[in-house]
């Protein structure tokens, strides 16, 4: 069984997040990177399946800059076997459909027989990356899993949705997210982090993956403004006379907050 | 820090994340309840970090004394009950049975201790005998193929708690002439096992900080243990705690530039939140002043303690530098807690805060391990000066 893991560097989930207004892309400068929270979880889930079925192969993967390696090999420290660094200055402004194209030549490189990612990054929030590699790969999808059993030749889980559960699997190969019910990632302990430096560690460029990033040929989205977000207002205070509850109440339902 | 290796950086950066995520939430109510939690000690267990200074052939990490003190700081950042916990488990508990301990001694204790299943306390401090460890009064007399230990011992940290296997006894064991004709008193170190009939662990203390750290006086009255738990040479007890005291140096500077660290963190995001006169506070520029006095202290301990540890590592002789570095990094923990709390106001006074915490926690690291005065006798003598 091999399993590929997708994750992501990201601006620290709990410090400042800026967005440079030159470039349009996430200011890397700002905070210190850390590897996204959801790909830690969709790595424990296979690490969890490794640890339990020998045979199990597990790849971290990432589309990121040279310099996300160190947050990258954090995923080999964590247990994972191997990890593949798709690394090309060309692809530093990738919008999701060049992302999933690019994505999907290197895992269809690598070979799987199911990819495992968070249904939803911290900075760019995107969310059709685990669809959209789904359809490039011809292989089906289960998305936003809050649970995940893994077999020898399917993959099934349960999906939240309003007022219900649903259960659903699907035959392997298959790509599946999950969300953030898994439970957290495992701590690396040091005698991972030494092994992780002997672990292989592929870089691999665009052009490798025959990628073209200046391909106009398939969908763009294109970004044609962007601002800061504004300023937070000041909030609306309502002073208790007698009347504070049926005020609140007032005000919760003219703003449909409930 | 540039001088730390990616490896040791992302140890640091690993045992930070542990330490605010399953250490810190449990902080309070630990020290609060005077009660070390033995959950958090089993998963710095299962994360390894028992393990860190000892060779994966007995179980280890495979790191050296470096790795281990860079976990000791970053968990004494948000609670330094559990940060000692981790010093001694190593330095006092594990490293002595590694260092001088039989095979079969290793073979019965190591396994369980690098995996943090199990502690050990080592029992030097008496009523009587503290830095001057000369003065020990405990005894063991061989009788036969046993040893009968008869004594006291104080303020032995891991020596109760639920998993603790044994305590090491520093003990008299007879006496010796020197060359120069003087006499002098042969102490020799021996593993008693809790349990052992006449071995009483007493209540724990009710210390003013380090509440959660598991610390007990100890009597032995009549105690027998075989003759092969006699740890190392007889005679060598002596030698060979000297060196885990100077090592134990190094550990407890790491623990108070974590301290002194997590002092500085607290009053940063405060000053920064907090807002008087319409601004925040970190805006004035006594309290930016301050932060950055804090930072001065925290940045230079640690120097000091990197470098003793390096030193200690290497095989090069370190006493002087883990002497400077305990000295100067106690009394960063020291002053940082007074500022930070200070910075915090009357929220700095209430036992929910961390700094408050650290205030009454820091005040230890000037005491244990050799106090600070000792510190400054160990620092003369190296110079040469007859102090």
């Amino acid at each position: 069984m091999k399993i590929i893991v997708l994750v992501k560097e990201v601006p620290d989930t709990y410090g400042e997040r800026k967005l440079d207004l030159e470039t349009g892309l996430a200011d890397r400068a700002a905070s210190e990177p850390v590897l996204d929270e959801i790909g830690e979880r969709a790595l424990e889930v296979a690490l969890a399946h490794a640890d339990a079925h020998a045979d199990t192969e597990v790849v971290v993967m990432s589309m990121a800059p040279e310099s996300a390696a160190t947050t990258i090999r954090k995923g080999l420290a964590m247990g994972a076997g191997s990890a593949v660094h798709i690394a090309d200055p060309g692809l530093a402004a990738a919008d999701l459909g060049l992302t999933a194209r690019t994505l999907a030549a290197a895992i269809r490189r690598t070979g799987f027989d199911l990819v495992i990612t968070g249904n939803l990054s911290t900075d760019g929030s995107g969310g059709v990356i685990p669809a959209m590699l789904a359809e490039l790969l011809e292989v089906p999808n289960a998305t936003a899993l809050t649970s995940v059993e893994i077999t020898d030749g399917s993959v099934s889980g349960t999906r939240d949705v309003d007022g219900g559960t649903m259960r659903v699997s699907a035959p392997l190969p298959a790509v599946v997210s999950i969300t953030e019910a898994l439970p957290d990632a495992r701590f690396p302990n040091f005698k991972g982090i030494m092994a992780a430096k002997k672990k292989p560690f592929e870089t691999v460029s665009a052009a490798d993956l025959g990628i073209e990033p200046e391909d106009l040929s398939a969908a763009w989205s294109i970004m044609t403004a962007i601002a800061e977000k504004p300023p937070r207002t000041a909030g609306t205070k309502i002073t208790d006379e007698g009347d504070g509850g049926t005020r609140i109440a007032e005000f919760l339902i003219e703003n449909r907050l409930v | 820090m540039h001088d730390l290796t990616d490896e040791e950086q992302q140890l640091y950066d690993m045992v930070c994340e542990f330490a605010d995520t399953v250490v810190a939430p449990q902080a309070y109510e630990a020290d609060r309840t005077h009660e070390l939690s033995m959950d958090v000690v089993a998963q710095m267990g299962e994360l390894g970090l028992f393990g860190l200074p000892f060779p994966e052939e007995v179980g280890g990490q495979g790191g050296d004394y470096m790795a281990l003190c860079l976990a000791i700081e970053a968990l004494a950042r948000v609670d330094q009950s559990i940060a000692i916990t981790l010093e001694a488990g190593v330095g006092l508990g594990a490293m002595p049975i590694y260092r001088h301990g039989t095979d079969e001694q290793k073979a019965e204790f190591l396994p369980d201790l690098v995996a943090g299943r199990a502690l050990g306390g080592f029992g030097l401090t008496e009523p009587e005998a503290g830095s001057d460890a000369g003065a020990t009064r405990t005894t063991a007399v061989l009788d036969g193929d046993e040893w009968v230990v008869n004594g006291s011992k104080q303020f032995i940290t891991n020596s109760g708690t639920p998993i603790t296997r044994f305590v090491t006894v520093t003990a008299v064991t007879g006496e010796r002439t020197r060359p120069d004709g003087t006499v002098s008193k042969e102490l020799s170190t021996i593993i008693v096992p809790n349990g052992t009939p006449g071995f009483t662990v007493g209540p724990g203390y009710d210390k003013s900080g380090w509440r959660a750290s598991d610390t007990h006086p100890l009597t032995f009255d009549d105690v027998r243990v075989p003759a092969g738990n006699l740890l190392g040479e007889r005679g060598r007890g002596f030698a060979n705690f000297l060196r885990a005291l100077d090592e134990g140096r190094i550990a407890i500077a790491a623990l108070a530039t974590g301290a002194a660290q997590g002092c500085l963190d607290e009053a940063m995001a405060y000053a920064k939140t907090r807002n008087v006169f319409g601004v925040p506070i970190a805006s004035h520029q006594y309290i930016a002043f301050t932060i950055a006095g804090m930072q001065a202290r925290v940045h230079t301990a640690r120097l000091a303690w990197h470098d003793a540890a390096r030193r200690a590592d290497a095989g090069l002789p370190f006493k002087k530098e883990a002497a400077i570095a305990k000295l100067v990094s106690s009394d960063a923990a020291m002053l940082n807690a007074r500022d930070a709390t200070q910075i915090f106001g009357g929220m700095g006074f209430m036992n929910e805060t961390t700094v408050a915490r650290h205030y009454r926690d820091s005040k230890i690291l000037e005491i244990g391990e050799g106090t600070n005065e000792v510190q400054l006798m160990v620092i003369a003598r190296e110079l040469g000066l007859a102090a």
